[in-house]
């Protein structure tokens, strides 16, 4: 099968600037290759400030690569202009962790729902309403929630509708940036169970990003550990097994359910 | 035995403690209701609870902190014999910070952004007296070393924008402890830490237990967090203890119908040491109940999977199970 996505030693730079003069390079996303097969999903584990949400704003075509290459669709993202990313932008989807930032309060879910589909200019405002509709109930969430603003609604129904304006695009990939670590543990239960009925339904890729390993391994075929901006460990969530970096163990220790997650990875 | 020597070393003991807040409509929201639980000195209690069970509510009336629309209907909160809810605003301040210290999630809002790290440690040693300036600089730098294991003089002169989030933390952990608390409320204190200095936050706590003897509530949504930090837990649901154990039989084998349903919620490792790839996850149905009307019965009982006719009309007390596990559920005759 054919990936949906495939990154060829990606890099991504920040120059940092003084003041006066350019003060240092920092090089976020450090030479990573990856690929993902339709209908499955890449974990991606580390800690903060090891490069996960560059790549991932990299991949979502919000910020242009240093060097490397992305292919989707049988195209290198990294090469296309402004005009063309636009038009293979909308297939790939970014959700972030905290929905009480990444939605506009005051709007109501329908507004929030369509505006991908209007922005693109692709629809009349009354068939953006009913494909709101649709993509809202594919979520979990009835009818009634189009009206409701929201700054209204609680942590759950607000993942629940910007998964929803995600959706409505019809993406093929999903990157998601720790959707699940601003809820309550039987919210993400919840909106794990969402992910994987949608993954089940439309056949959509997912790139997962977390730092909670335990949810890594129940949500991912491919496991990708990252630190310094670099991939230092990967494997199919099975074979994992090894735990050979320093960094791996430091994130498995870390985790909380200290000796359990150590041995559940361990005996993969 | 033992538990009688814990008794006597009881730091904070809450009797039937209710909150509630006046709303917007006129309404009342009952945040709290008849909680009652004690924390002995050095012991770490964990409250674990979700958004809407009361635990931040807790946290601040443990202070007296609460906003200017809340307020503590009942019940007695006796911390080293005195009762929190009746002191006056003198009596508070004494308290506050030598009796018992709050640390709050958000580190980077707790400190002042305009003042440098070393100097708001001074100003908690200013306000609670007994030093002279340059005592309180030698002072502080010493509480510093407490919390960090090194580069002190950098960190007293930083100011918060210049410090990492586990940085700010530390230090906000250090104005703490500056003033010797026999307690320390600490509200979600990690969630906004990534995992390697959640820990490290984590593993300060256990060495200020073991080397001050401080006591710790450690307020929390994560229960993945407990096992290895806090020797109780206590499971808060719409206002109400639900379960109240040592961490490990709490977490190993809950008995309320609530924290059981909680427990299942995360992925779990099958007998082969596996997570099941891609199942479902166990969810609980329906949601958490509004508490603008207090209804008679289990608060609980609208989602639970063992519930019994009488379960609607009676309200369930706490049941001592073996040791010192009380569960709050007519499945236990209390």
């Amino acid at each position: 099968m054919e990936p949906i996505i495939r990154v060829e030693n990606l890099v991504k730079r920040h120059t940092r600037r003084g003041l006066w003069s350019r003060v240092a390079d920092f090089t976020a996303v450090d030479s990573i290759s990856f690929s993902i097969l339709p209908g499955t999903t890449l974990a991606l584990v580390g800690e903060s400030g090891s490069g996960k949400s560059s790549l991932a704003l990299c991949l979502a075509g919000l910020e242009r690569v240093t060097s490397g290459r992305i292919w989707f669709e049988g195209r290198d993202l990294a090469a296309l202009g402004e005009k063309e990313l636009r038009e293979v932008r909308p297939r790939i989807q970014l959700v972030f962790q905290d929905p009480a930032n990444s939605l506009n309060p005051r709007w109501t879910v329908e507004e929030i729902v369509a505006e991908p589909l209007l922005v693109q200019n692709r629809v009349s405002r009354r068939e953006g309403d009913a494909r709101a509709a649709q993509a809202l109930e594919r979520v979990g969430l009835a009818a009634e929630y189009l009206d409701r603003r929201a700054r209204d609604l609680s942590g759950g129904q607000r993942q629940r509708v910007a998964i929803a304006r995600a959706l409505i695009l019809e993406p093929k990939l999903l990157i998601l940036d720790e959707v699940l670590s601003a809820l309550d543990c039987s919210i993400q239960a919840q909106i794990a169970n969402l992910l994987v009925e949608m993954q089940r339904a439309y056949g959509l890729a997912y790139l997962f990003i977390t730092h909670d390993l335990r949810m890594a391994a129940h949500l991912a075929d491919e496991i990708a550990v990252m630190s310094e901006g670099k991939i230092v460990e990967q494997g199919a969530a099975k074979i994992l097994q090894g735990l050979r970096r320093s960094e791996m163990r430091s994130l498995v220790g870390a985790s909380p359910l200290k000796p359990e997650t150590l041995g559940e990875v361990r005996q993969r | 035995m033992a538990e009688k020597e814990t008794d006597l070393r009881q730091i904070l003991e809450v009797r039937d403690l209710r909150v509630a807040y006046g709303q917007r409509d006129g309404g009342v929201w009952h945040a709290l209701n008849t909680v009652s639980f004690a924390v002995a000195a050095g012991e770490i209690l964990a409250v674990l609870g979700e958004s809407g069970s009361g635990k931040s509510t807790l946290a601040a009336s443990l202070l007296r902190l609460l906003p200017g629309n809340g307020r503590i209907t009942r019940g007695e909160i006796l911390l080293k014999g005195g009762d929190v809810v009746r002191m006056s605003a003198v009596q508070l301040r004494q308290v506050r910070g030598s009796g018992v210290a709050i640390v709050f999630q958000e580190p980077s809002l707790a400190l002042h952004p305009t003042i440098r790290i070393g100097m708001q440690i001074c100003e908690v040693l200013r306000a609670h007296g007994g030093l002279n300036k340059r005592e309180r600089s030698v002072r502080a730098r010493e509480i510093l070393a407490r919390v960090f294991s090194d580069d002190i003089e950098r960190i007293f002169s930083s100011y918060p924008h210049e410090l990492s989030g586990g940085q700010q933390q530390r230090a906000l952990i250090a104005q703490a402890i500056a003033c010797k608390p026999a307690l320390i409320v600490a509200d979600e204190p990690t969630a906004s830490l990534d995992s390697s200095t959640q820990r490290e936050i984590l593993t300060l706590f256990l060495s200020l237990r073991d080397e001050l003897g401080i006591a710790f509530v450690f307020i929390t949504h994560n229960p993945a967090l407990l096992s290895g930090l806090a020797d109780r837990v206590l499971v808060l649901y719409a206002g109400k203890v639900a379960e109240v154990g040592p961490t490990h039989a709490v977490l190993s084998s809950p008995q309320h119908p609530y924290t059981q349903a909680l427990l299942r919620c995360l992925p779990q490792v099958d007998g082969g040491g596996a997570v099941r790839r891609n199942a479902l996850l166990p969810v609980i149905g329906g949601a958490a109940p509004s508490l603008a009307v207090l209804s008679r019965g289990c608060v609980f009982e609208p989602r639970c999977e063992d519930r019994m006719e009488i379960c609607q009309i009676r309200d369930p007390a706490a049941a001592m199970l073996a040791n010192r596990h009380e569960v709050a559920c007519l499945k236990f005759p209390a």
